[in-house]
């Protein structure tokens, strides 16, 4: 009868209530735990403490995905030159706290095959990259690279463990330290998602009167866009679905250099906002054709 | 390092990965071709004058599942040890219907549920990650589920074939796993899915049963069976 008592506490979903549930129970109670529903005991734990490490994870992507959204928020406000220097400082001190949260994701991770979770932390980190490198162009008009994105993801641990894991995620581990890497795909997805707040960056430097960056821009995503196209289908799936979003993207912003280049000298400066407001919306149309 | 050769180097990252994948779809190939094989000896116990010569059938399959464990032994080679999660979807549908079919032929012998250990050891693999290419639980799962459903289609012709003992004792083994399956939380996933379908299974055997005892045909296979007269 132990055995049935033993079972009643794992018993969560409400069609173990059924009446015909019991009378089988009844019956087997006879040698209380077969080897069987002892393995699915087992079995039991072996998945629910999975499955609650994949929640932990789902969580922590989604706190690293809100964090880096406030980032990028964060650094568009810098177009407006004065305070420039103090938003990247504040943005640093934020990236630091979502590395903080990345650090725990290694952590969880650690001693883990990191591919099994994956699909748990993909869009944070995707969100992370496209953070880190909207910073980085930011300071340094560059694409910020994966292995400096990596190396920021060395996180050194203060005590403990990890020397019987060397079959962890990373390769180069040594002691005492956790990291996570970006992966090639997640990268390169994060990079896709940077051109869109770099069209952004474009429009409202133009609604600012900067006439410089767009150019810049439309040089450095030109840059972006060639390296895709280089990939093309040999990525996977879902790079080549932001392949379309980006040409959008570069459209836009070529599309607006070629205004400022043509009617920039006819126009006064404060109303090139409102020309290109107009000139998106047409581009809009005509992409949605196509 | 300038924007196109960061692209150039990505480049080949890809470029790498897609010759692993392809090295292991090649393998997959030929291990779905055996898992065929082994079906088609298998499935033989289906038929009225299977059921006398089960044990060679089984000794048959045993000799295939030495071609398995070569052939899942050079896919180990195929990809880096600690990135089994990342290849993981090419081999998983094969590999739990080679689970399977170990279990059925471990059914058909023993009439006994294979342990997850004893899986991996028809397999010729490993039963914890920690040690290399191993045996996901939820693949274990999923072809212990195949296994139901193919009982459950046994018990049916293994009346057709005038054995009526067989359908009681199927009963017993798909009941004890129904409860065992029972204690699972299992997510929204495709192994929770598999699992709503086991019920039917059940639902399928349990007529078999009805239909058999109602005519009193399980009568004296009990007693024969359990020597009761």
């Amino acid at each position: 009868m132990s055995g049935r008592e033993g079972t009643g506490e794992f018993r969560k979903r409400k069609h173990d209530n059924f009446p015909h549930g019991h009378r089988r129970e009844e019956k087997d109670s006879i040698n209380p735990p077969s080897a069987m529903t002892m393995s699915f005991k087992a079995f039991q734990v072996e998945l629910d403490t999975k499955h609650d490490k994949y929640e932990r994870l789902v969580k922590l992507s989604r706190d690293i995905t809100i964090e880096s959204k406030r980032v990028i928020f964060l650094l568009h406000r810098i177009t407006s030159a004065p305070n420039g220097e103090e938003i990247l400082m504040e943005s640093e001190t934020k990236l630091d706290l979502v590395r903080q949260k990345i650090k725990q994701v290694a952590q969880e991770l650690m001693g883990e095959d990191m591919y099994q979770f994956h699909r748990a932390i993909s869009p944070g980190l995707q969100e992370y990259v496209e953070a880190v490198s909207f910073q980085y162009f930011i300071k340094t008009r560059s694409l910020v690279s994966i292995e400096e994105i990596n190396r920021q993801l060395i996180f050194s641990e203060e005590d403990k463990d990890e020397e019987a894991k060397p079959s962890s995620d990373c390769h180069n581990k040594q002691h005492n330290t956790s990291s996570l890497k970006v992966t090639p795909v997640d990268y390169l997805l994060g990079v896709a998602d940077l051109t869109g707040e770099l069209m952004r960056m474009c429009i409202n430097s133009v609604g600012n009167g900067d006439i410089d960056t767009p150019f810049e821009l439309s040089q450095f995503l030109r840059q972006i866009y060639d390296g895709f196209s280089y990939i093309g289908n040999t990525g996977p799936y879902e790079v080549s679905k932001k392949l379309y979003t980006l040409k959008q993207s570069l459209a836009k912003v070529e599309n607006a250099c070629y205004t400022l280049k043509v009617r920039g000298s006819e126009i006064p400066k404060h109303m090139l906002a409102d020309v290109f407001s107009s000139k998106t919306e047409i581009i809009d149309h005509e992409d949605g054709l196509s | 390092m300038s924007v196109s050769e960061m692209f150039i180097a990505l480049q080949g990252v890809l470029t790498a990965d897609q010759d692993i994948r392809e090295e292991i779809r090649k393998v997959v190939q030929t291990l779905e071709q055996t898992a065929r094989e082994i079906l088609t000896v298998l499935q033989g116990v289906h038929q009225g004058s299977g059921f006398q010569d089960i044990p060679k059938k089984c000794q048959k399959a045993r000799e295939h599942f030495g071609t398995v464990r070569t052939q899942l032994a050079s896919l180990k080679n195929k990809f880096p040890a600690d990135q089994y999660y990342r290849f993981n979807e090419h081999w998983r549908f094969v590999l739990q219907r080679l689970v399977f079919l170990a279990a059925f032929v471990v059914y058909l012998e023993t009439e006994t549920l294979v342990t997850r250990e004893a899986a991996t050891e028809i397999l010729g693999i490993e039963s914890e990650r920690e040690k290399g290419f191993h045996l996901d639980i939820e693949d274990y799962l999923s072809g212990v589920l195949t296994l139901a459903s193919e009982l459950a289609r046994l018990a049916v012709n293994s009346v057709t074939a005038g054995d009526y003992a067989r359908p009681l004792r199927i009963s017993a083994f798909i009941n004890e796993l129904d409860s065992g399956f029972r204690l699972l939380n299992l997510k929204n996933d495709s192994l929770r899915k598999r699992y709503d379908g086991l019920k039917y299974d059940v639902k399928k055997i349990e007529e078999v049963v009805y239909d058999l005892s109602i005519r009193g045909l399980n009568k004296d296979s009990i007693a024969n069976a359990g020597g009761e007269k």
